[in-house]
């Protein structure tokens, strides 16, 4: 039997789930035996023209990482998905927009001004930014456009399946592949982690106090960090209750709290609003617990960049999105 | 007019693209490299909490996350002037070399080496990781995955994730080692010496520096640009990663500047172009010439060739040693060859191995005393370290509230990104004689970029 063909790919990425593949290192190189990996990049030498050549649905699965930034990025997902029986995104910014989400609060020309205007160590009198067309003596030279919005995989191509984590861990990336390659596929749109909530597993679990209720939200400098003591009991803002397990609690194992990259559970639309209703709860804010209005405002005001840090890595998956255009 | 397109380019962290236009006679008139991806973690990162951002610009490049992670929890230090204790600086040296060991082996085993273990001009299909295995045999496949598993786990005890660690704060790092957490480190550390000699280097001196070829085409005029570079020195001007002076030589190696962190923005600025999204830094007391090389252009280079060119040796001895024969063996210093940029990474990567047996044998590595909290109302900070790739420079600008106002970011890549587009003209115009062009002479052509291990992301 032919070995599958698999694609790995990154749009709007850091290249950490890619480099997350590269550390399964003996396992990779096992499965490398078993897969013909057709594009990827990283690590190997094939060119756009060998990803055009094949016919639809010739590559058996295609792993996208990133999210779709520019318009570039949007016509590459296209064409693996037309390439493609099994589409998965992989990573925090397929699955939810991730870290470059947060480009959402902002415009295109709000981050081009910054970026090659008003930057401290930018000198550009002239005020060039990139250009989609540059006519030159000789021809011409294309940039890809630069997006307003931020937008997830699924906002963009139809998502068989999503590999959370930033980047995913290595047990789940093993179970995933060596899952399509044995045909064992869940139902389509699964998300390929535990159906669990971070707090469920995380191991200050056993030590948590029963109705928790915090009078003052501190920041992780403002305090000696406990390493075994419930984050949220210490003050400290943490989305282990909006966020699916399956991470191995690597961030809490470092002593630090968790900033939800997982996503949510199975059947939450939003992870923010729910961080922040589930936070809330917990802090006893709901009942009030005997606390005067002015006291509530306050430790609400407390948390800090309240978007930026619930929707940390689902901006453009929330139902806001982004920051409303002017 | 004909246009070459290398769509992606291939074997390094990122995107890019190479626009080659030839003459009527087929020659190369001009070459383009331009990067198509930009997401803004300058603006982005506005309205964040301070502290978040070495939780927040790792994502600038995965591959070398923990570089941007310690940058920025240096500029965190810097932001509530704050200073770690003595173990935490230690501890933040440990993990920070045993990323840029084990980046250095994934660049030299997976991206850069392929080229010359299983060579240039062998196919496509198996100039990768399966090819040098195929070469160099199974027993360096298992002590290749045996190191970088030990490195990955020097990493991961201290940072949680080795993509991503998550470990830094203003005033030290959030947790303490144990005792036998020391203990495996040091048996890392020991690991990686016997590698970065018995098979790293190696290897270097018996499928490279053995073959006529190579050797040509590491010190001919293909691949070689004189420059200014620039890098991080210790106080004896020794090359050092995590902290230091930044030390810039000129083209022919005389010191040109040196001056701390703070100082930066009057030593660096950074221009323009339409046709790519990426910035290009330049030495401001020299300005903007275009792209040429020579001592009246702001143009230097970072990274490993960089560094030693822009140090005065190593802190260790073996390296040391290994860095003497490499500049009698390119002709002194400085070396403007490209291509030696893979050797240079390998002698780093045996001067790292040395440093961490130091730093793993203190005892005072396992205190309990990992952090200071800041007192301080911050107003700006700035980092600065050495990523494997070249120096990298974090600043930040807070409100009254410890909220981001104000990020600038200047990365490896971007140092280098005028000296990698004139790289990729010269082997151009080099290699591509009358509209002559094969998989062989662009994998060539991608060589020139791919010594410098940028990445794009």
């Amino acid at each position: 039997m032919a070995k599958p063909k698999v694609v790995f790919y990154g749009c709007a990425s850091c290249g950490g789930c890619e480099k997350a593949v590269i550390d399964l290192e003996e396992d990779l190189l096992k499965v490398l035996d078993a897969l013909d990996i057709v594009l990827w990049p990283l690590p190997l030498d094939f060119k756009m023209k060998d990803i055009e050549a094949f016919k639809d649905g010739e590559i058996v699965v295609s792993f996208i990482n990133g999210a779709v930034r520019m318009s570039d990025q949007e016509e590459m997902v296209k064409t693996l998905r037309q390439r493609s029986q099994i589409i998965v995104a992989f990573g925090s910014c397929a699955h939810m927009g991730g870290i470059p989400g947060l480009g959402n609060f902002y415009t295109r020309d709000t981050i081009f001004q910054r970026v090659y205007k008003e930057g401290l160590s930018v000198e550009n009198p002239e005020g060039i930014t990139p250009q989609e067309r540059t006519a030159l003596d000789i021809g011409e030279l294309y940039l890809p456009e630069f997006y307003d919005t931020v937008k997830t995989l699924d906002q963009v191509i139809p998502v068989d399946y999503y590999l959370p984590g930033c980047p995913p861990p290595p047990d789940l990336i093993m179970n995933a592949v060596n899952d399509i390659l044995k045909g064992e596929l869940p139902e389509k749109g699964a998300v390929l982690a535990p159906n669990k909530a971070l707090c469920d597993t995380c191991p200050r679990a056993e030590e948590r106090r029963e109705g928790i209720s915090i009078k003052e939200i501190k920041r992780p400098q403002q305090i000696k960090l406990s390493p075994w003591k419930c984050f949220l009991e210490q003050g400290i803002i943490c989305l282990g209750p909006a966020t699916r397990s399956g991470c191995g609690e690597r961030c809490i194992r470092a002593n630090m709290p968790c900033r939800g990259c997982m996503g949510p559970v199975k059947g939450t639309i939003d992870q923010g609003t729910k961080a922040f209703s589930m936070i809330a709860s917990i802090l006893g804010l709901e009942e009030e617990e005997g606390m005067t209005e002015d006291e509530v405002k306050r430790l609400i005001n407390d948390i800090v960049d309240p978007a930026g840090t619930f929707y940390r890595f689902s901006m453009p998956a929330s139902l806001l999105k982004r920051s409303r255009m002017e | 007019m004909r246009k070459i397109t290398i769509d992606p380019i291939t074997r390094l962290e990122g995107h890019g693209r190479i626009e080659i236009f030839l003459d009527g006679g087929g020659e190369v008139e001009r070459a383009y490299f331009q990067i198509p991806k930009l997401r803004g973690f300058e603006k982005f990162c506005e309205g964040r909490p301070a502290e978040e951002m070495p939780r927040i610009t790792p994502r600038i490049c995965g591959g070398c996350s923990t570089a941007h992670h310690m940058a920025s929890a240096k500029a965190l230090d810097d932001l509530f002037k704050v200073e770690p204790p003595s173990a935490a600086k230690k501890i933040r040296e440990l993990i920070y070399n045993a990323f840029i060991a084990e980046h250095h082996l994934f660049h030299f085993f997976y991206l850069g080496g392929p080229d010359f273990i299983v060579g240039p001009r062998t196919p496509a299909r198996e100039r990768n990781i399966m090819g040098v295995i195929a070469k160099a045999g199974m027993e360096v496949r298992g002590k290749l995955i045996e190191v970088r598993k030990r490195l990955r786990g020097v990493i991961e005890a201290i940072g949680g994730k080795v993509v991503h660690p998550v470990c830094g704060l203003p005033g030290g790092i959030s947790k303490p080692i144990t005792e036998e957490e020391r203990k495996s480190f040091i048996r890392a550390a020991e690991y990686l010496v016997e590698f970065s000699v018995f098979v790293a280097l190696d290897l270097w001196d018996n499928m490279v520096l053995k073959n006529k070829e190579y050797v040509d085409l590491i010190t001919g005029d293909i691949y070689k640009h004189k420059t200014y570079y620039m890098g991080l020195v210790d106080e004896a001007n020794k090359v050092n990663f995590y902290d230091g002076h930044i030390r810039v030589v000129d083209p022919n190696g005389k010191e040109f500047a040196k001056f701390e962190t703070q100082e930066y923005l009057n030593h660096i600025r950074e221009h323009v172009e339409p046709w790519t999204y990426m910035r290009f830094s330049y030495l401001k007391n020299l300005g903007w010439k275009g792209f040429v090389d020579g001592e009246e252009s702001g143009v230097f280079k970072v990274g490993p060739l960089a560094r030693l060119n822009a140090a005065d040796g190593m802190a260790t001895p073996l390296a040391q040693e290994y860095y003497e024969k490499m500049y009698e063996a390119l002709g002194g210093k400085p070396a403007h060859n490209t291509l030696a940029f893979h050797w240079a990474r390998l002698i780093e990567t045996l001067y790292i191995s040395e440093r961490m047996l130091e730093l793993v044998g203190d005892p005072e590595l396992t205190s309990p005393e990992v952090i200071n909290l800041p007192t301080e109302i911050p107003a700006e900070g700035k980092g600065v370290v050495e990523a494997p790739e070249g120096t990298v420079f974090h600043q930040y600008e807070t409100d009254g509230r410890e909220i981001i106002s104000g990020v600038n970011l200047i990365t490896p890549t971007q140092n280098n990104a005028a000296a990698i587009c004139m790289s990729i003209e010269k082997a151009a115009k080099s290699l591509i004689h009358k509209g002559d062009v094969s998989d062989e002479i662009l994998n060539m052509i991608e060589m020139a970029l791919r010594a410098y291990g940028p990445c794009n992301a």
